[in-house]
């Protein structure tokens, strides 16, 4: 029997963002992307970390608009597909046409994982614009089983191409993973995707059991370069799949050299499971916050591992980074 | 005492609302509600006595003492139909749709400018609830750019909000820089699913272009504002009072709506409906005192 393939998607440039303070150069781009392409990576993600149009006082501005980035990213890709994250209510459909013209060739639209319907107008402009579109459904441990089914099959419905799973805060263990991707395998007549943070020091196990459990595709960055403890480290996926018996396509020496040279050189913290990291996972909080409530701990003279539970605790959802303040004020002013 | 007439266009969860807002008021009369079905915000208008009709605008235009109608149902109606045969029959629109055929109204900003108007539009809820501080802050010390983060419940996001998320970034951008005064302006809109849900909270970011005038100035300025809102908009707050760093101003703002008939984590509805309604009553008291009544 032939090995089972799998899609690897490569999102250092768009989730690694976060963890360099959104200061990707178009010098840097341009090597990792087309790095990842000579490695036969198909799809890879560039964009400011809270997706398009993410650049701003809420979620940080870009070095360099990510337009530019885009166009020197797409001038070294040649057989994979520049890709970028959109979250409607950041993002605009305006945003997505001038990406094309910066030559993406796909988007996933993303969504907290109750709130599909509101990706609805970007899937369908994308598909109409010829993209590939994608499904992605954030925070997917703020849902039971049943509820993601249903949020994934709007997407479905809409045209997505396929849907992806999203552990934003790093907070899934391997079996509802299992019980996530089982579920949408069973219900959606498209592929399902996987996306992780290792904020528990899960994403390599996730991203392995998403994959045994039917995933197609699976996110991965290099170094692991990404918001919170980061991502699954690409390159280490790629050598737990070879040891699986799981076809990627990818160059495994090839994804190693590529983040020894061109990634651990640009990283301004060690990707680890540092306090923080962890207390995202714990206490069930978007990843990409971490470094504004070290900010907020910082001027509020407050323990960072308080304002995340009390975040926690407040179902606060991606895209709400201005609401640490809020709660740094109110612990403050208690 | 004497009142202008109104209709409300749209029967739904805004257009109910607005009714009993137009209850409290001291210049309107709720004398219409038009729909297209026989629904049940028909039927609760109906309850209370208020006359209605089926026919939507067509039943408006029909009547002859009604002199505001305020446009509760999509951009689409309010640009084919609701907005040209209103204008013709001398009916001042007030426009709730995103449509905006007329200018951009945020009543504590520019409502003395618009009194004239034919038909104007009341932006979007985080337009309302976050354009008077940018012009608050503008207005001393200039704004090169200001950027606000809406956050709304789920629960109160209808299907329009929802299939239309960009429409509400876009117009609120541009009513950001057109009323807000800013050079540039972007809107981010979140909407949250939290059980109990979450009261509307907006947080307003503005880059000054002079930050020299002091932190104290643009405080006050933002202080008299609120006080000025809270005038039509009673559970308007400051969350997280003004803060300076540098160049930028930082603002958290919640609107607890009034509970007429939306529940009051609702302050998004609630705030564009009182904006809208404080709109018709300046140009009602217009309109009376120039015996056009």
């Amino acid at each position: 029997m032939a090995a089972r393939k799998i899609t690897f998607v490569d999102t250092t440039l768009r989730d690694g963002s976060h963890a360099v303070r959104h200061s990707f150069t178009e010098a840097q781009v341009a090597e990792i992307a087309g790095g990842l392409d000579k490695c036969g990576v198909e799809l890879i993600e560039l964009s400011h970390g809270d997706g398009l149009g993410g650049g701003s006082f809420t979620y940080g501005f870009s070095k360099v608009n990510e337009f530019k980035l885009m166009e020197a990213a797409s001038s070294q890709i040649k057989n994979g597909k520049l890709t970028v994250l959109l979250l409607p209510g950041i993002g605009t459909i305006a945003d997505l046409k001038e990406a094309q013209k910066c030559g993406a060739k796909a988007v996933r639209v993303a969504t907290h994982v109750t709130e599909a319907d509101v990706s609805a107008e970007h899937i369908y402009a994308a598909k109409d614009m010829g993209m590939m579109a994608v499904g992605f459904l954030m925070m997917a441990h703020r849902a039971p089983v049943e509820r993601i089914v249903e949020e994934a099959k709007k997407m479905e419905s809409y045209g997505a191409d396929y849907v992806n799973v999203a552990d934003s805060a790093g907070y899934l263990m391997p079996l509802d993973v299992k019980a996530r991707i089982e579920a949408l395998k069973s219900e959606l007549s498209i592929p399902v995707g996987f996306h992780a943070h290792n904020n528990m020091g899960m994403a390599s196990a996730n991203s392995l059991i998403a994959v045994q459990s039917g995933a197609e595709y699976v996110d991965g960055t290099l170094r692991g370069l990404g918001a919170g403890a980061g991502n699954a480290q690409i390159e280490v996926l790629a050598g737990i799949m070879k040891r699986n018996e799981i076809e990627t396509g990818v160059d495994f020496y090839g994804l190693m050299d590529l983040a020894a040279e061109k990634v651990d050189p640009i990283m301004i913290r060690p990707q680890t499971i540092d306090n923080g990291s962890l207390m995202l996972a714990y206490a069930g909080v978007y990843s990409s916050f971490l470094l504004h409530v070290y900010d907020a701990a910082k001027k509020y003279n407050l323990d960072p591992r308080d304002i995340l539970v009390e975040l926690g605790r407040r179902e606060m959802v991606g895209g709400q980074e201005d609401m640490i303040i809020d709660v740094a004020h109110q612990l403050s002013t208690k | 005492m004497e009142k202008i007439k109104v209709a409300v266009i749209g029967p739904g969860n805004i257009g109910s609302d607005l009714m009993y807002k137009i209850f409290r008021s001291k210049n309107l009369e709720m004398a219409m509600m038009a729909g297209i079905v026989e629904s049940e915000g028909i039927r609760r208008a109906m309850s209370k006595g208020i006359k209605t009709t089926i026919e939507g605008v067509d039943g408006v235009v029909r009547e002859d003492d009604i002199r505001i109608a305020f446009d509760a149902t999509s951009a689409a109606a309010h640009l084919k139909f609701n907005g040209p045969k209103l204008r013709e029959k001398g009916i001042v629109s007030i426009d709730l749709t995103p449509a905006a055929i007329g200018p951009y109204c945020v009543p504590v900003v520019n409502l003395d400018q618009l009194k004239e108007e034919p038909d104007i539009n009341m932006v979007t809820c985080g337009g309302q609830a976050t354009i008077p501080i940018v012009y608050a802050i503008s207005r001393v010390a200039g704004a090169a750019y200001a950027e606000i983060v809406a956050c709304i419940s789920s629960k109160s996001a209808g299907p329009g909000t929802r299939a239309n998320m960009d429409e509400f970034t876009e117009t609120t951008s541009k009513a950001l820089e057109v009323v807000g005064g800013a050079d540039k302006g972007k809107a981010i809109i979140i909407l949250n699913p939290a059980e109990p849900p979450l009261m509307m909270t907006n947080t307003i970011n503005v880059r000054v272009k002079d930050p020299g005038v002091g932190f104290e100035k643009i405080r006050d300025s933002i202080n008299s504002m609120v006080e000025e809102l809270k005038t039509y908009v009673p559970g308007y707050q400051l969350r997280v009072p003004p803060t300076m760093d540098g160049d930028r101003v930082t603002v958290i703002v919640q609107i607890e709506g009034q509970a007429d008939f939306l529940p009051a984590y609702s302050g998004n509805l609630d705030i564009i409906n009182s904006a809208a309604v404080a709109a018709a009553e300046k140009i009602a008291e217009q309109m009376l005192k120039e015996g056009r009544g």
